[in-house]
């Protein structure tokens, strides 16, 4: 009774789209336990300034995935409403770099002495600014009915140049080092800030979807959005919101990506960053022309790209080859994600499982 | 709301437009007498800080005050180039001076500009046309900023080296000579490794991965030797995380090139060991140039290759921040 | 029945899908020159055994033989190559491309196309078949029935031996119904074995010869069509004997209540579809219903009503207060229910569940901070499922993979527990099967009982009668008249739509 229990929660999760990123991170899991265990080991020590911390390929992966996931987020909630992606949250991740070295820079120049302004003010101009960014990216999708990836190409053509204009081409740098404690550690804390900083991103969305109808919405929307409108919801403000949301996302992880390393390089920052939320929400299961969704699976693809991304570091696959190893993961993903494959998979079970219960019984 | 919208849009928009104009875009000269007229096509200030420091020596040079009526052109793109090199000849400028975004596609452009008697200065890059087209080119030797770095580096006499070796991006001209000159020395000595070799594709970030990679590994090394500046800064951070000591006095040599002056502060400062320079200050040479052709001379040499330094941090000055730093 | 020579034989067919059995042990046998209706309750089978046919789904045992030799249809090219050409009731071809192209897409050999010669056969066929369109006029611009006609009169060039109608009288009108018998007679007499499925009755009696009944993927029986009267057919695709459908009519006259306040009252009101500005109004506890041709307005006016389209003047009135309905949310807000005509496109949610399904309106009205605890929200869903018997495998089961009238049930759900005080029903009947009709109808009138009122709109005049006390008839975009008590017999309501002597 108890094995059969066991039985048909685990069939549940083979149904379930968690299962694509779950199992895609066990066959990393495996494959790195079988090639080199000492992949999973965390080492305690010091840093430079003398401050504790943990290190370990594991400690990486949560590290840098941290922006991914908290791209995601919003990636996953652009998609599932207008059926479209956000091709331009790379672009966009520059201008909240640039706007909030902008601001920490005050009227100091470049390299000021000392930051100009709180942290935390530079931070609220930039979120302001990404949604606003965002705002217009919705509007052209929700109000104008433009496809999301074309209207979202005007930000990733722009961006980066707009980025570089808001700091007239300067390349600011921040000296003070309480500034590289978002993207860093902070000193006592062994565990680096960017993990913190996701997990109460992801906390947040939780709430969100716990406490409002923001996912209800969002998936009826990018269903049926003839049927909710009379249903008395407003599909066109519900998706140009999901635009504003993103943009929000957008601050966060331009604040993480800035703080690594104090400075900012406008166009390789966050480069290709958009096809890896994009990746992370496809990895995820969720389908990439909108509707239903998993949040907890967008998240989990996000680490799992980073897994990968580790590993391939781990064992010295040249960088500029990692984009192959990601498409073959995305066509295979494609591939399993075909109606017709599933179908075949189906009927495979079914073969396997009536032999499986003669043979219990 | 929706009001609210449209003036988001139309703020957006703007700024859009902004941003826009920097690319592509022609800055009509003002007409008048006595000056040389030259049109200037470079690629975009804003690819990088070097670049930025390229158009801003430019601006520096060619103005009015030095006898100049400078108008400006801006793209990434080869085609937008053309373009622009073709509307400038359509406006007789004296001179014509392009650092182009690819080296194919040029010769009819150039022999436009020649049959009308428009003389072509290449500066920073070379293209694949004839010799003939062209009275000159002012270009940096990658492969001699290479070769200076990984001669300092021997220099240093170390028993081994055991080299994390961080490259831009592949292919282009900057990365094959900076990476040609180590990789000569690898094959060459005994007691020189490559403990990694990829390319973080000048981005920061990307280096700090590749390093903590190696950290996480548990693999010896003492040597950083990264293409460009971000990418050294990336993988201090790395190092920094891990505990590992660096620069001046420290277990870990960190090499980059550029010359950002945020660089040699940090060389200033003993963080890292060296800088290679990769000058971007052509505008001079040029003006030189030009001087001699207004006078008839042609320019000793067809190919110029401009000086470029390389910075130890036991030896850099103040002064040397300031005067090369861009 | 002419000719006695199988052209289509199926033995033993069974489909199983995860839960259901969607087809046990199933037989049917089509001949020569044969129309040959089948029947049975959405749910019954009768798609499945057609997508069997035609090689959307692969059967799981059993055999099908053509001209008796046995054949294995793997895909719709398969059924295609043995003669077997399919209508659906949904259009399934390509608004985008011309009409012509529709008729011959997937059909040319070689890579070449010949424009020409492609255009002026299209046109040929369409002229022979008095189908009112251009070969080179674009398909979309065309109307459904005529959409639906050019489908028939793809299938019909293809030289097929087996011709499959899904469904195709369901957006055509009388007139259209016609052609498409001629047409299927036509057929027939060439030696053509078509296979019918409708819900109409009066066609299956008007053209078929033979009827197969289903009812819960077993077959129920083959019989000749004089053999079979209407009441047996009936009670045969119900499993019971039926007098359900002559019980409701209504007693007496209930709704005469014109003394009280309307419920809800408009005056010219006017939407942006072009409906002519219209006066309508609404007692407590009755049902009314607006009729009239397809495309006359009837849908639009009730729209307008909820403002799920954009209105343009006029006043609404909800008891004596006046208000402003701009969107569907203001109307909800007034106590107004909305089932829209188009299920599919205006009405279920697909991928979400039976339970999303009926919580939805309530919950936009309730409000975005305010979600139902799951358990509430399976609570409603469980309340209604057993209320109105909706055959679903759980709350959680996605509307999608529900038969018709059990989506429709879900949907009456949604409305049902929004608690209006004024529902509209437009074509709540609509291709679904008799039981659930009747089920229906008899909720409407239930709702009246308890005092809430209805507007109810059905293309089946018959089934308008039963269940209105007040129709208002539309011509052409406008409202030509109103007609209660005596004046409601079938005659008097097609003069009205008619017009004339009025």
């Amino acid at each position: 009774m108890k094995k059969n229990s066991v039985k048909s929660a685990f069939l549940g999760l083979f149904r379930h789209q968690i299962f694509i990123p779950i199992a895609a991170l066990l066959i990393l899991v495996i494959f790195n336990l079988v090639a080199d265990p000492s992949f999973f080991k965390i080492t305690f020590g010091h840093n430079n300034a003398g401050d504790p911390i943990l290190s370990g390929n594991l400690m990486t992966i949560f590290n840098n995935a941290s922006e991914l996931a908290i791209l995601a987020i919003g990636m996953t909630l652009v998609t599932a409403a207008s059926g479209g992606q956000d091709i331009s949250v790379g672009a966009t991740i520059a201008i909240a770099g640039s706007v909030i070295l902008r601001i920490l820079c005050g009227a100091q120049g470049p390299r000021p002495e000392s930051m100009q302004a709180p942290i935390i003010v530079a931070f609220l101009v930039a979120c302001v600014v990404t949604m606003l960014f965002g705002a217009f990216n919705g509007v052209l999708v929700s109000y104008f009915k433009i496809q999301p990836m074309v209207a979202t190409l005007i930000m990733f053509t722009a961006g980066r140049s707009i980025a570089a204009w808001i700091n007239n081409n300067q390349l600011p740098v921040i000296k003070d080092v309480s500034f590289g404690y978002f993207g860093n550690y902070i000193p006592g804390i062994p565990i680096p800030t960017p993990v913190f900083i996701a997990i109460l991103c992801m906390i947040i969305i939780a709430l969100v979807l716990k406490l409002t109808n923001l996912g209800l919405y969002v998936q009826a929307v990018g269903i049926n959005s003839h049927s909710s409108r009379l249903n008395g919801l407003n599909p066109e403000f519900i998706k140009f919101i999901t635009y504003v949301i993103m943009g929000l996302c957008v601050a966060v992880a331009g604040l993480i990506k800035v703080s690594r390393i104090s400075t900012i390089n406008y166009s390789v920052i966050a480069k290709d960053i958009e096809m890896d939320a994009i990746l992370a929400v496809a990895l995820g299961g969720n389908a990439l022309g909108g509707g239903k969704f998993s949040m907890t699976a967008s998240i989990l693809g996000a680490y799992v790209i980073q897994f990968l991304t580790t590993t391939l570091y781990k064992f010295e696959v040249p960088s500029d080859a990692l984009p192959a190893y990601k498409a073959i993961v995305v066509i295979i993903l494609v591939v399993l994600s075909a109606p017709i494959v599933r179908e075949k998979l189906g009927q495979l079970r079914k073969k396997i499982a009536p032999e499986k219960a003669t043979g219990e019984a | 709301m929706k009001k609210l919208l449209s003036l988001m849009l139309a703020v957006a928009m703007i700024f859009a437009l902004a941003a826009c104009g920097g690319g592509g875009e022609v800055v009509d000269p003002t007409e008048e007498a006595g000056l040389i007229k030259v049109g200037i096509i470079n690629n975009d200030p804003n690819e990088s800080g070097y670049r930025t420091a390229n158009d801003a020596d430019m601006k520096r040079v060619f103005t009015e005050e030095n006898g100049y009526e400078a108008s400006f052109a801006y793209s990434l793109k080869n085609d937008e180039q053309i373009a622009a090199a073709q509307k400038f000849i359509q406006d007789e400028v004296d001179y014509l001076l392009i650092s182009a975004a690819g080296t194919a596609g040029w010769d009819t452009v150039l022999k436009d500009a020649q049959d009308a008697g428009i003389q072509v200065i290449l500066f920073d890059r070379t293209i694949d046309a004839d010799e003939s087209l062209y009275v000159a080119s002012i270009v940096s030797d990658m492969a001699k900023e290479g070769q200076t770095a990984v001669d300092w580096l021997a220099s240093q006499a170390l028993e081994a080296y055991n080299v994390i070796h961080i490259q831009g991006v592949m292919g282009s001209a900057a990365q094959i000579g900076r990476t040609g000159a180590l990789d000569v020395m690898v094959a060459e000595n005994e007691n020189w490794n490559l403990v990694t070799q990829q390319t973080a594709e000048w981005n920061a970030e990307t280096a700090q991965q590749i390093v903590q990679a190696v950290i996480d590994s548990g693999k010896e090394f003492n040597v950083v030797y990264a293409e460009n500046d971000d990418m050294a800064k990336g993988a201090v951070a790395a190092l920094d995380a891990a505990g590992i000591t660096h620069g001046v006095d420290g277990d870990v040599i960190i090499m980059g090139f550029d010359c950002n002056k945020w660089a040699l502060e940090e060389l200033l400062n003993g963080n890292w060991n060296y800088d290679g320079q990769c000058n971007p200050f052509q505008a001079d040479y040029i003006d030189e140039i030009i001087e001699g052709l207004e006078k008839g001379e042609a320019p000793a040499e067809k190919v110029v290759i401009m000086e470029e330094k390389g910075f130890d941090a036991t030896t850099i000055t103040q002064a040397d921040v300031d005067q090369y730093g861009i | 029945m002419s000719g006695q020579n199988i052209v289509l034989k199926m033995r033993g067919i069974c489909k199983y899908f995860p839960g259901v059995k969607a087809l046990q042990n199933v037989d049917f046998t089509l001949r020569e020159g044969e129309i040959h209706a089948l029947m049975g309750e959405n749910g019954a089978g009768k798609s499945t055994l057609i997508k069997v046919l035609t090689g959307v789904y692969q059967r799981d045992y059993g055999q099908v033989f053509i001209n008796d030799e046995a054949v294995i249809i793997r895909s719709p090219q398969d059924a295609q190559n043995a003669g077997i050409s399919t209508v659906y009731q949904e259009i399934t071809l390509c608004p985008n491309l011309t009409v012509a192209e529709n008729m011959y897409i997937g059909r040319q050999k070689g890579v070449g196309v010949s424009w020409k010669s492609m255009n002026s056969k299209a046109k040929e066929i369409l002229e022979s078949l008095e189908i009112p369109a251009e070969p080179t006029q674009q398909l979309g611009s065309c109307s459904i029935a005529v959409q639906q006609m050019v489908a028939i009169a793809r299938a019909v060039d293809m030289e097929c031996k087996v011709l499959i109608l899904d469904e195709p009288t369901s957006s055509l009108d009388d007139n259209e119904v016609q052609k498409l018998f001629k047409l299927m007679r036509d057929l027939k007499a060439k030696g053509v074995g078509i296979i019918f499925v409708t819900h109409f009755l009066e066609q299956v009696y008007e053209v078929c010869d033979t009827i197969t009944v289903l009812r819960d993927g077993q077959l129920v029986g083959e019989y000749p069509i004089d053999e079979l009267p209407r009441v047996q057919l009936v009670s045969k695709m119900l499993g019971k004997e039926l007098d359900d459908l002559s019980d409701i009519k209504r007693d007496g006259e209930v709704s005469e209540k014109s003394d009280s306040v309307a419920v809800l009252k408009v005056k010219s009101l006017k939407s942006t579809t072009g409906v002519e500005p219209f006066d309508f109004e609404i007692y407590e506890g009755e049902v009314n219903g607006f009729t009239g041709l397809l495309g006359s307005g009837r849908s639009e006016c009730v729209r307008a009503i909820f403002g799920a389209d954009k209105t343009a003047g006029g006043e609404v009135f909800v008891g004596k207060k006046k208000v402003k309905i701009n969107k569907p949310l203001d109307a909800m807000k007034n106590g107004v229910g909305y089932l829209a005509e188009d299920r599919k496109r205006d009405g279920i949610i697909g991928d979400l569940s039976v339970r999303e399904n009926i919580i939805l309106a309530l919950q936009v009205m309730k409000g975005f901070f305010k979600p139902f605890s799951r358990a509430q929200a399976e609570a409603f869903a469980d309340e209604y499922i057993k209320l109105l018997q909706i055959k679903t495998a759980s709350v959680n089961t996605p509307i999608k993979s529900l038969s018709g009238g059990n989506q429709q049930k879900v949907i009456l759900a949604r409305w049902l527990l929004t608690n209006p005080s004024y529902l509209i029903l437009d074509e709540p009947t609509r291709g679904i099967d008799i039981g659930t009709k009747v089920e229906i109808q008899k909720l409407v009138l239930k709702l009246a009982d308890e005092g809430k009122s209805v507007t109810f709109i059905s293309s089946e005049i018959d089934e308008m009668l039963r269940t209105c006390s007040r129709l208002i008839v539309m011509r052409d975009r406008k409202v030509v008249g109103s007609l209660t008590g005596d004046e409601l017999t079938q005659n008097n309501i097609m003069a009205t739509i008619a017009g004339g002597d009025k």
